[in-house]
């Protein structure tokens, strides 16, 4: 049982690292991404679709990728160039997506909010695990490298950290925001190709049931440092696998399905009342 | 090429703020140029068109003796002039050595070579004459090194043009004659330095020709050596201003406050006491402790009660008042009206049971306001629509008007012209003089010297040394602000 939590539990954590690291990305550069839910839908539809159309998965996630980052782009555009709030125009674009996708499903698919499509390449696996699984592990230490040793990571840190200090230097903070933006996008697009074709093999209009949002929660949890993040992740899908397991144990569903939910919230007030403790040390 | 930067007819508004208006100032290749004026007077404007931060409305930024546009920092920093902003621009979360190649990273393939960026930091920093710790986090090094750290970027990046905005503002005396020493060496070595100040002695100590600027105009331009200290305050001023000096108090009583802990002190009835330290030596905590915006160990008893345990409006009601260095965030409520701040505190002692009357208000606070000279039209204004320095007034208003035992004041006169400064530090001393207990906090050593019947000297989060106030312990003061002994 133990070992089959953990599979489960690793396959349930790359589409949140993979979401978790885009918004890192987004993070460090100083804007909190509240639209990774959204962008997590888009690409597990257009995952699904162009997947069942190539019969191809790998056409497939790079089509998530492309179509989260489309919509990432236009999002870091509103907030950089329009000035629009980042928290409305997150939740707005998520609300929006998933209404427009509803839409789609029932006027353009003729399903009433799930959608299976023929021809559906799903991921391979070795030993249990796929390629996403392998780009989430390989992105953790490369984001972390990258952001302290390449010119694009200090000035991403810089334009978070210091806005108009990056601008005085000449550093197009703007610029610069729109493509973390973009790339969190992308991230998050795969990371939503990864429920449909690396879990489900089908689309469902609330697949994503609020994992944009917890690896919103993880990145927040790991402070923008992408290992604590990636085990923020880790944490949540054990209790994921583990309330999956729990469910044929005789407690009602819909109780052992908060456990998870719960978890964040734990973790997230320990997160706070440490950072009050260590507040409150240094001024004594 | 003899004006290696000017301006010519350069106007600038901000709304129906005229920032700048027709100025024209030419800066000599190889000298130290100074720009003089009040706060408001448009220098800041200035540099940051003259640096590209910012375009003028009409007139034109000359570099070499040619007119050009700047459209952004990058073509400032093409043109070789630097700028080292009031607010320094430096990334807190990065170290020295990050924040001295940001823009301009040495790489080797896609990595930065950090062995390189070492190097060509030491060079520089041996260059000038400094040391500084290149690994450490900015956040956590004095606003001195982070200085001198901006100054070795702007050289780095190819500057042969320094513009300084009021570099010296927050440094203790001794950091300021080493920065003045780092200037006039520069411009030994064939630089070009623009020094903004509002400080007349430094601006006469350090430059060769001095630019005087008022109301986003240019007053005169003369060379250092033809104008003394009094003409120039004058000039920077419009017109005469008294200022009282130092008057010690002439009547001490018994202890209002007294704090424990690692910064333990007292202050008695009738009594000013100054404290003064480099930015980030715990006068922040200390103040924080005493109004009660942190919890901390240590006893603070207030007019011999224990009021350790209370929260801040139990404090208040115990005769504590509070002037907030931070205006915006803790001095008023920038969209509330200003009938709504003058009651703020004492709304309670207005009030009955829970109601207020508007009437009883607007009595409040319209004698709040006279009688500390607010200018201000309608009552129900948001306090934001005031100037500065008649928002500051709004604030000592409130604060003085219910005579406290104690009151607090962090860096009251920050961001306030010269008039306003002599106006607040003339209620402090009534204030004083009416038998209350006054911590005062500044960041400026003259405002303490010349207020301040004690000053105690804090250093890395201790009380470093005490002495008496008045212009005799400016030496000494500055000594234990950097952690030496007085001598």
């Amino acid at each position: 049982m133990i070992t089959g939590i953990l599979t489960s539990a690793l396959l349930l954590w790359t589409p949140l690292a993979i979401a978790a690291m885009g918004g890192l990305l987004h993070r460090v550069g100083g804007v909190v991404n509240i639209g990774l839910e959204g962008q997590m839908l888009v690409g597990a539809l257009i995952g699904a679709l162009v997947s069942g159309a190539t019969g191809n998965w790998a056409l497939g996630v790079l089509a998530a990728g492309a179509a989260g980052g489309v919509v990432g782009l236009l999002m870091s555009l509103c907030v950089t160039r329009l000035g629009a709030n980042e928290i409305i125009a997150g939740l707005g674009f998520t609300i929006v997506l998933s209404g427009l996708i509803g839409y789609l499903l029932r006027s353009v698919f003729d399903v009433s909010g799930t959608l299976r499509v023929t021809g559906l390449d799903p991921l391979p696996r070795v030993l249990g695990l796929d390629p996403l699984f392998l780009l989430a592990v390989v992105l953790v230490p490369v984001i972390a490298w990258s952001l302290r040793n390449t010119a694009a990571g200090l000035r991403l840190r810089a334009t978070g950290d210091g806005f108009d200090a990056a601008t005085a230097l000449g550093i197009p903070a703007n610029g610069i925001r729109d493509i973390a933006g973009t790339i969190a996008g992308m991230l998050a697009g795969i990371a939503g190709s990864h429920l449909v074709l690396g879990q489900v093999g089908l689309f469902n209009e609330d697949m994503v049931a609020g994992r944009g949002f917890i690896a919103l929660a993880a990145f927040y949890f790991g402070r923008a440092r992408p290992l604590p993040t990636a085990l923020a992740c880790l944490l949540f899908a054990v209790f994921d696998a583990t309330q999956a397991r729990l469910q044929t144990s005789g407690v009602p569903a819909q109780l052992i399905q908060t456990l998870p939910y719960l978890v964040v919230i734990a973790v997230l007030t320990a997160t706070a009342v440490r950072d009050a403790r260590g507040k409150s040390r240094r001024a004594g | 090429m003899s004006v290696r930067l000017g301006a010519r007819g350069v106007s600038r508004a901000f709304g129906a703020v005229r920032a700048n208006q027709g100025v024209d100032v030419e800066v000599r290749a190889g000298t130290v140029h100074a720009v003089v004026g009040e706060n408001g007077a448009g220098k800041t404007t200035l540099m940051r068109i003259l640096y590209g931060l910012d375009q003028p409305d009409s007139g034109t930024v000359v570099i070499g003796d040619r007119p050009v546009r700047l459209r952004g920092a990058a073509d400032g920093i093409a043109n070789g002039i630097g700028l080292v902003p009031q607010e320094l621009a430096m990334i807190g979360s990065l170290t020295l050595l990050e924040n001295l190649v940001l823009g301009a990273e040495p790489r080797r393939g896609v990595r930065i070579d950090w062995a390189r960026a070492r190097a060509e930091a030491e060079e520089l920093a041996s260059d000038v004459g400094v040391e500084l710790p290149w690994t450490a986090v900015a956040d956590t090094v004095s606003i001195s090194v982070r200085q001198q750290t901006e100054i070795l970027r702007a050289l780095r990046r190819g500057a042969d043009v320094l513009i300084l905005d009021e570099p010296t503002a927050a440094l203790a005396p001794a950091q300021v004659d080493d920065l003045l020493r780092l200037l006039r060496e520069l411009r030994d070595a064939g630089r070009t330095v623009v020094f903004i100040s509002h400080k007349v002695d430094e601006v006469l100590a350090v430059a060769d020709e001095i630019t005087v600027m008022r109301g986003g105009k240019v007053i005169t331009t003369r060379r250092a050596d033809a104008v003394d200290r009094a003409e120039l305050i004058e000039l920077i001023v419009g017109e005469h201003v008294r200022t009282t000096g130092f008057v010690p108090s002439a009547v001490i009583g018994d202890e209002v406050l007294t704090v424990d802990g690692d910064v333990a002190l007292s202050v008695r009835a009738g009594e000013i006491v100054g404290v003064a330290g480099i930015a980030g030596s715990g006068q922040d905590e200390l103040v924080e402790r005493v109004v009660g915006l942190r919890p901390a160990g240590g006893r603070i008893t207030l007019s011999g009660k224990d009021i350790t345990a209370l929260a801040v409006d139990r404090r208040r009601a115990a005769g504590l008042g509070y002037i907030s260095g931070e205006r915006r965030a803790e001095g008023l409520s920038m969209d509330a009206s200003l009938a709504d701040n003058a009651i703020a505190g004492t709304h309670r002692a207005i009030g009955r049971r829970g109601w207020l009357a508007p009437s009883k208000v607007r009595r409040y606070a319209k004698r709040v306001l006279d009688s500390y000279s607010v200018r201000y039209g309608r009552l129900t204004a948001a306090a934001r629509t005031l100037s500065g320095g008649n928002q500051q007034r709004v604030v000592i208003g409130r604060e003085l008007d219910r005579a406290p035992a104690l009151l607090v004041a962090a860096g009251p006169t920050r961001g306030v012209d010269v008039l306003g400064m002599a106006y607040i530090h003339d209620q402090l001393r009534a204030l004083r003089d009416n038998g209350s207990g006054v911590l005062l906090v500044s960041e400026q050593l003259d405002e303490l010297l010349e207020l301040s019947d004690r000053i105690v000297v804090l250093h890395g989060g201790r009380v470093a040394g005490e002495l008496p106030g008045g212009p005799e312990s400016r030496t000494a003061v500055g000594a234990l602000m950097l952690g030496r002994k007085a001598s």
